[in-house]
């Protein structure tokens, strides 16, 4: 499932994202990806980011290596999706002074078919943008491209 | 007893994309192991591989919580609606 799929961004909504990472510095920020996926040839499908809502990290005793949400933050959050005619697609966090790569904890946490977005941010600057699912058998997050798209002014 | 299991968008793909289902249970252990039965491949995503639902798979009967009730014991009654919400969480090391 994983290798045939594409996520689609603006750089204004990525850029929202970093921002949020940088604003949270040294804790995780967190949030949920709003959009939808749409079925082309060869049950290809483009998952496309159309909004986020960003979201509290519920993790204090260990904030700047962890977060989690509650199940009514999720509630929240697909509310807020069903508004705009979206669902939530996925979900994205930060990795303060550490790499744009899924931990062994993210793995362990994860659910299938959501996006995982992870962003980088070191010294408070955002780096590194990236984007994860989980495979099928839960062995391993399989990377997903990030298509960043100019939105025209 | 039937039972309305609400099926949470990640795990649709691998329910026939269904949203819900209806399954026969007095439990809700059971609706959960009639729900593994009816698409097999939930099953590794709910629970971890010595049978224990997953830390992580929050479960409500109506609006209710299980962890709040008798867990996996707690009974349904026929009409009642079984929702799976996910948690989210994650991190580094």
């Amino acid at each position: 499932m994983g290798n045939t799929a594409q996520l689609k961004i603006s750089s204004e909504l990525a850029d929202k994202i970093r921002a949020h990472g940088a604003q949270t510095y040294p804790h995780e920020c967190c949030g949920a990806l709003l959009g939808r996926d749409t079925e082309v040839a060869d049950r290809r499908v483009y998952r496309e980011i159309h909004g986020l809502h960003p979201l509290v990290n519920r993790r204090d005793d260990s904030p700047n290596n962890r977060f989690s949400v509650t199940s009514q933050d999720v509630l929240d959050a697909e509310n807020a999706a069903r508004q705009q005619g979206l669902e939530v697609v996925g979900w994205y966090h930060s990795h303060p002074d550490h790499p744009a790569r899924p931990s062994q904890y993210d793995r362990d946490h994860a659910w299938p078919w959501y996006s995982y977005i992870i962003v980088s941010v070191a010294n408070r600057i955002p780096e590194e943008m990236t984007s994860w699912r989980l495979a099928d058998d839960r062995t391993e997050f399989e990377s997903e491209e990030i298509g960043l798209q100019r939105v025209a002014s | 007893m039937s039972v309305k299991v609400i099926i949470p968008t990640p795990l649709r793909v691998y329910a026939g994309k269904a949203d819900s289902t209806e399954v026969s249970a007095k439990t809700v252990g059971e609706a959960l192991g009639q729900l593994t039965v009816k698409f097999g491949d939930l099953r590794k995503h709910l629970f971890t591989e010595d049978g224990k639902l997953r830390s992580f798979v929050n479960v409500y009967v109506n609006d209710e919580d299980i962890r709040y009730l008798s867990k996996e014991n707690t009974p349904t009654k026929d009409g009642d609606t079984i929702s799976i919400i996910p948690s989210i969480a994650g991190g580094f090391v």
